[in-house]
């Protein structure tokens, strides 16, 4: 029995062990298929994303190789071409190099890395961190390609950043030789630190032909409108400040510069003499070789440089040998707001960023008048400059790779115009100045279109029945949508439908959301819709054409009939949703109002999903979700028409009314709350007025009134 | 056994193969990077990076170079406030150029004195260059050297629309040497524009109305922009020549519904020796679409070159709202040192013909509802008129010259938005806080407090203007004569919740009240109401009627409450009042309404006070304007307050009509008021005299013609309180007094 059982069991192990091996063979087997499949499914998915097209064809420029092949530069190879002054993008930029493989964006190619040596054996040019770092970020962008072939811009990889560290005549012929170079075309040259003593050219002093230069410090006359790219003067100081700021700045202005000319320094001290308003730095003169101190000009204290910046409203940025200076990185980065002294500089990314929003220009004549000027900033001007500086040093200055970064994405918006940002997109912070409103001409809409009526409704024929037929006595109306929301029943066939003079149009949905009644239907061909829910049938004519005729007044708000205020609970700490009778509103709800269709563009496409997926779960709260997107964008209250009435008929005393529930207005309360939190603020907005005819309960004055049928209850 | 331990072998294989494919790149490139990097040199040394200059001063020399405004511009008779000169005419000028000068002489820039000038403008007609044009003036050059203020064109400006001629059409040759003048000209290529220094025109018609102008048409903004075409062109092509390869190959792009390309070789007399094979083809084709419709049609234009870099049709795209998309290489677009061109253009290569289908397909339907905007926007702002497009030219200018002097200008916002560069005033405030637009900001963050002011400033700082909306309103009061009326009002304002300060304008003969504030009411706690008197008669004698608004400098706040001394209104009326207007700063938000209407049989515009079902004016004897907008009218035409000064009356309806050409928006009226007056009023005749009616309708007519068009928007509609004689209990109501009254 216990053999037979040990039998058994072994039996068992056996069969155990058999099936085990089973399961293994199929698990590896299963696990090297899936390996294997992703493999390819990798070197596939790598050979047909844009952003390295037959990588593998071409190899990466490798930037770190340590064994450079060596190249000698013969002193009678040929010199490229000196600088084309005349160039511009549409005669020295060959356009046709951009854009191939259909994509579109910029692609550029980086020129392996050699080490030049001259006959004796001397480098051309010391290889930076910073230069570095520049072909770094673009080999990991999504521009970079390793193909020269199909390169839009040629980046030649010798390092042009500072003219003092380099031999130029030695890197023109380098670049004469460049294996692409055909004169420079399409070549982007990056320089830092144009120009040497002692006239110190404002360019590079290179012969570069016809290849873009980006470079920093450039004045009117070198800078090639719409071609070169005018670069900040890296600081090195820079980086290391942080984004904290004192609660207090001591000083209204700060001169921190040690090369001041010296003209202009005995200005700034014959100001800094009679005024406390001016804190003058210069060397201190025990160490004159610390740059991280700088001692006041006459009592010789002693300050901690670039940390004094911080202490500042105000820092002064002179010319001094070159237009630009490195201290108006470290001046941007302590959100100092810099005074800029330099005539005929043009400033980095000008041709993108609004220097006049960050900075303060004073022309080298006018040096006396610093105190009178900077005294004339009013504080509204003051906080905006404030305001914008970290924001701005951040987002395009903070490192090598971000100054990079704007380089290749203001090209790119040359050879593609339409990927370009608008003014407000690198101005313009969100959190500061909100979005822009879509609808920014100031116009009476035109009557002739009309407004389109979209009616949401489920199952109530007869109700929506009686709607249509009231609503085509409107003149204005121009067509009517309903959107039948029920998939489970069809709508009445046509024969049932009232006969009316209007185009009607019935649009199926496929589930039933609350969030259809904002879809941008193509049928919706007018500016304005007036959304309805199908037992608004208490509207007359004349209420309904007035409210249009205020919507063309107001075409950019919701204009509409039955209102809503939103109240601060000091109790619960919470919004609170209101429907009493209050004097003020700040919501219409759109179970009877006007707007524009662009509005439910935005609902369907730009509004935050999170709010949709609520409205759509909780079906509910689509009317307050359309109050807030509009009130977010515009920064504009809706406007209530006309006197109240009673919204529900009173007749109707059917409890399946959602509005009648108690559990209803406390979610609708519950929305206001979620929605200010999704916003990050609350962006409703309360007025205290409503729209009424001009001729509104007045009597006696023998005029027939435009709108007479408005307000009964 | 076996096989699950060849099994595990070659997994542990794959997985270690994979990880070094993967992570190879990752972390050697990571780990070497970091090395590698901080062992490269910095750029430069901070010595390098802060290198003095070797030379003391810095020399500009600017002969060998273009000009600039610094170096060939003299800043010094130009004070706060710079006047142009315009020579007297003297030889033949083009009917078009007669306007620009016309148009200079009646603005508010101009002197008649040389010696205050800061700019000059010669009357030598420069406008067209081309000795083949019947408008060409010969013998520019020697009259403009005669000129007695020339010096080398210093301080000039000089316009041009057509520079070169047949065949080259070269930019270069003027026919004159500009020297240091500058060119304000049409079609200018980037290669020859002297930056920041010269300003490029848009090449106007002769017809182009010298004021006024067509409003924009295309007011309408459907979404998506369903209009007929997308692309249309209709044009002249050249065959042979300059500029004439664009054109010729448009034919590739034409499909006759959606691509609307048409061209015609069929212009000049002997278009029939030098046509080439496609001249049939394309003339039958041509003769199918009529221009204006299909610009009126078409959500995108090309604007291709001609012989010159611009074309007349950059600026009937932009009329019609058809968004201009460019084939004009190296064109400097018309005012783009100060015009975002971005926000109304698209750009196209010359060089990329073909791929224009493409690129305006590509344009995101909201992009195109952003871009037709602003070509309205600009087009009724800097370009439906000769005026407005002189006057942009000019305002660049002067801009330059009050940055240079005081490093402020309006920033690019305000030139590219509503209402526009023209429509508000340069040295009006340094931030939009101050001015009317129509939304505001949120508020920005608190930054950290500016250091104490130690000792006070060498000279006196301009004091800048309020901020918009603010939180009170100043109550500006015209009084001629006191009244009970007069008390009560004061009473009155002395409860309104929201007064700051009261301005009295007394102008009268009498000695003026010495008024020092206004006591509260008895349970009011707030500290009595500041009142300053302003004595019209000493301070701004000869100011008539329009002294009312001059004392903006006692104001401390936007919001102005303009009042009559006997305008009845409650403290509960303006603080309502108030509160509107908080939401339309940019408007007239007052109680009195009046309308305007077109009288056929007279040919003229009518002005009514009977109380109809629509108004277009709200009189500011009992409203508030914006402290910005009273600015703008002591800036206003020389001709408009001439003739208030005449009437000594109007400067209400000129006021609305001011506002209602920036904001192109109706006024707003309030409530059920409308008389503003009690039985006295300051008129001394009747209030329903009707010569004082005539002279007010013949006000309206002189604006109208000044304009060029009639400014004044009509509106149905009126604002109340929310509980406005709602069938509620008065106790739940806020504004409960002012329901009682009626008219």
């Amino acid at each position: 029995m216990a053999a037979d059982l040990h039998l058994k069991s072994s039996k068992q192990a056996k069969y155990n062990i058999s099936y085990r091996k089973i399961v293994y063979h199929r698990f590896f087997v299963g696990l090297l298929l899936f390996i294997v499949l992703s493999l390819v499914f990798t070197v596939v998915f790598n050979a047909f994303s844009g952003s390295a097209p037959r990588s593998d064809f071409y190899e990466r420029v490798n930037l770190e190789a340590v064994n450079l092949p060596v190249q000698k530069v013969d002193g009678d190879s040929p010199f490229s071409a000196p600088r084309f002054v005349n160039c511009t993008y549409w005669n020295c930029f060959n356009v046709y190099k951009c854009g191939r493989g259909g994509h579109d964006k910029i692609s550029i190619y980086i020129y392996p890395l050699q080490d030049y040596r001259t006959e004796n054996g001397k480098a051309v040019s010391h290889f930076s961190r910073e230069f570095f770092e520049i072909l770094e970020t673009i080999k990991h962008s999504k521009y970079y390609t390793p193909n020269p072939d199909e390169a839009c811009l040629l980046v030649p990889s010798i390092d042009t950043l500072n003219q003092k560290a380099f031999s130029s005549q030695h890197i023109s012929q380098v670049l004469g030789s460049l294996k692409h170079w055909n004169n420079g075309e399409n070549h982007l040259i990056f320089n830092m630190v144009a120009g040497s003593e002692p006239n110190y050219n404002t360019v590079i002093d290179l012969n570069t032909s016809s290849a873009i230069i980006a470079g920093a410090g450039f004045d009117t006359w070198t800078f090639r409108y719409g071609f070169d790219i005018s670069l900040p003067l890296y600081s090195p100081l820079a980086y290391e400040i942080d984004n904290t700021q004192p609660k207090q700045k001591d000083y209204l202005i700060i001169s921190s510069q040690t090369n001041v000319p010296s003209d202009y320094l005995a200005e700034l001290q014959g100001i800094a003499s009679s005024s406390n308003d001016l804190l003058l730095l210069d060397r201190c003169k025990n160490d004159i070789n610390d740059y991280t101190k700088r001692c006041e000009y006459t009592t010789g204290k002693i300050f901690d440089y670039p940390e004094v910046l911080k202490n500042g409203l105000f820092c002064l940025v002179v010319r001094s040998a070159r237009l630009i200076q490195s201290v108006l990185m470290d001046v941007l980065a302590s959100q100092c707001i810099p005074i800029i002294i330099a005539d005929t500089i043009v400033m980095p990314f000008n041709s993108h960023i609004d220097w006049n929003r960050i900075a303060i220009f004073i022309p080298e004549d006018n040096i006396k008048n610093l105190l009178k000027i900077v005294h004339s900033v009013s504080n509204e001007r003051r906080g905006e400059l404030y305001w914008q500086l970290r924001w701005v040093y951040e987002r395009y200055f903070a490192s090598i790779e971000k100054i990079t970064m704007t380089t290749l994405e203001i090209l790119n918006e040359k050879v593609f115009p339409l990927s370009a940002r608008i003014y407000e997109d690198w101005n313009m912070p969100e959190h500061l100045y909100g979005p822009v409103n879509p609808l920014f001409l100031p116009v009476t809409a035109p009557k002739a279109p009309g407004f389109t009526a979209v009616i949401l409704t489920y199952d109530r024929v007869e109700s929506l029945f009686t709607l249509i037929r009231k609503l085509v006595r409107t003149p204005s109306l121009a067509k009517i949508l309903v959107v039948w929301n029920n998939q489970k029943l069809q709508p009445p066939p046509a024969s049932e439908w009232p006969v009316i003079n209007k185009p009607l149009k019935v649009i199926r949905t496929k589930a039933n959301k609350l969030s259809n009644r904002f879809f941008p239907y193509d049928d919706i061909e007018t500016e304005c819709q007036l959304t309805i829910d199908d037992d608004i049938i208490m509207l007359t004519p004349d209420e309904l054409e007035f409210g249009f005729d205020v919507w063309r007044e107001f075409p950019d708000r919701i204009v509409g009939f039955p209102s809503r205020l939103h109240v601060w609970d000091n109790v619960t700490s919470s919004w609170k949703y209101h429907s009493e009778w209050t004097n003020q509103i700040s919501m219409v709800l759109t179970g009877a109002a006007f707007h524009h269709k662009i509005w439910s563009w935005y609902y369907t496409y730009k509004m935050p999903a999170e709010i949709r997926r609520w409205v759509d779960d909780n079906f509910n709260c689509e009317d307050i979700a359309m109050n807030f997107l509009v009130a977010n964008v515009t920064r504009k209250a809706p406007i209530k028409v006309t006197p109240r009435k009673k919204f529900k008929c009173p007749e109707c005393t059917n409890t399946e009314m959602l509005s009648a529930d108690a559990k209803h207005m406390s979610q609708r309360s519950a929305c206001i709350d979620k929605f200010t939190k999704i916003y990050g603020h609350m962006a409703l907005k309360s007025v205290e007025f409503r729209a009424d005819p001009l001729q509104y309960r007045e009597t006696g004055s023998g005029i027939p009134h435009l709108y007479p049928d408005i307000g009964a209850l | 056994m076996q096989a699950k331990k060849r099994y595990i072998l070659l997994t542990l294989l794959c997985v270690v193969l994979l990880y070094f494919y993967f992570a190879r790149h990752g972390m050697k490139s990571k780990r070497l990077d970091t090395n590698y990097r901080n062992n490269l040199p910095s750029f430069a040394t901070i010595e390098e990076l802060s290198e003095s200059p070797s030379r003391l001063k810095r020399n500009p020399n600017s002969k060998s170079k273009a000009c600039r405004m610094e170096t060939c511009f003299n800043f010094e008779n130009c004070g706060n406030d710079p006047k142009v000169y315009v020579y007297p005419t003297d030889g033949p000028v083009s009917a078009t150029y007669r306007k620009v000068l016309s148009v200079i002489r009646e603005s508010r820039y101009a002197t008649r004195d040389p010696l205050e000038a800061c700019l000059f403008v010669p009357a030598v007609d420069t406008l067209d260059a081309d000795p083949l044009s019947s408008e060409h003036i010969a013998d520019v050059a020697s009259r403009l050297s005669r000129l007695p203020h020339w010096k080398n064109g210093r301080n000039h400006l000089i316009f041009n629309l057509y520079a070169g001629t047949w065949p080259d059409y070269s930019e270069g040759s003027l026919g004159f040497d500009p020297g240091e003048a500058i060119l304000a000209r049409a079609s200018v290529s980037e290669a020859l524009f002297r930056e920041g220094f010269d300003i490029s025109l848009p090449l106007f018609h002769k017809e182009h109305p010298e004021r006024g102008g067509t409003p924009p048409s295309a007011t309408a903004n459907p979404f998506p922009a369903s209009r007929h075409h997308l692309l249309a062109f209709k044009g002249k092509r050249y065959v042979h020549g300059i500029g004439s390869e664009t054109r010729n190959s448009l034919w590739h792009l034409h499909d006759g519904s959606n691509l609307v390309l048409v061209t015609t070789c069929r212009h000049g007399k002997s278009w029939k020796d030098l046509r080439d094979e496609r001249c049939d083809e394309d003339n039958k084709e041509y003769d199918k679409f009529d221009y204006e419709q299909l610009l009126a049609n078409s959500t995108f234009c090309l604007v291709a070159r001609g012989r010159r870099l611009g074309s007349y049709r950059f600026l009937e795209a932009l009329a019609s709202g058809c968004v201009p998309v460019l084939l004009s290489n190296g064109w400097r677009l018309p005012f783009d040192e100060r015009i975002d061109w971005r926000r109304a253009v698209i750009w196209a290569d010359e060089r990329l013909l073909l791929q224009v289908p493409e690129l305006v397909r590509s344009v995101p339907p909201e992009r195109v509802l952003a871009l037709r905007q602003q070509t309205q926007l600009l087009w009724e702002q800097y370009f439906s008129s000769i005026e407005k497009i002189v006057f942009t030219t000019i305002e660049i200018i002067l801009e330059r010259i009050t940055m240079h002097r005081t490093s402020r200008h309006r920033e690019a916002l305000i030139w590219n938005t509503a209402p526009g560069a023209l429509g508000t005033l340069a040295n009006y405030g340094d931030s939009r806080a101050h001015l009317p637009l129509g939304v505001c900001a949120p508020d920005p963050p608190v930054a950290p407090s500016s250091p104490p002011i130690l000792l006070p400033a060498p000279s006196v700082p301009l004091i800048a203007p309020p901020v918009t909306p603010g939180n009170t309103f100043t109550a500006l009061l015209y009084v001629q004569a006191t009244s009970p009326a007069l008390h009560k009002l004061l009473a009155n304002i002395a409860s309104s919740e929201f007064c700051e300060k009261v301005v009295l304008v007394w102008d009268s003969e009498r000695a003026a009240p010495s008024l020092k504030s206004l006591s509260r009411m008895a349970g009011d706690l707030r500290d009595p109401l500041p009142v300053t008197v302003v004595d019209a008669t000493t301070h701004y004698p000869g100011g008539g009627v329009s002294a009312r608004w001059q004392p903006l400098w006692a104001i401390p706040t936007a919001a102005v409450f303009s009042l009559d001394g006997d305008a009845p209104l409650l403290a509960e009326e303006l603080d309502f009042a108030f509160r509107v207007w908080q939401q339309f700063p940019e408007r007239i938000v007052g109680y009195p309404a009046r309308n305007h209407y077109w009288d056929e049989s007279k040919g003229a515009w009518g002005y009514s006070s009977k109380w109809g079902g629509s108004y277009s004016m709200v009189l500011p004897g009992a409203a508030l304007v914006h402290r910005a907008a009273l600015a703008l009218y002591a800036a206003a035409a020389p001709a408009l307050r001439l003739a208030v000064r005449r009437a000594d009356n109007c400067e209400d309806i000129l006021l609305n009509c001011l506002v209602a050409h920036l904001t192109r928006r109706p006024p707003l009226k309030l409530a059920q008021r409308r008389r503003y007056k009690t039985a006295h009023h300051r008129y001394k005749s009747s209030w329903s005299d009707p010569e004082h009616f005539v002279q007010r309708q013949s006000c309206l007519n002189t604006f109208a013609a000044a304009w060029g068009y009639m400014p004044l928007v009509r509106s149905v509609l009126r604002l109340d309180p929310i509980l406005f004689k709602d069938p509620v209990s008065t106790l739940r109501k806020k504004y409960r007094k002012m329901e009682l009254v009626t008219s």
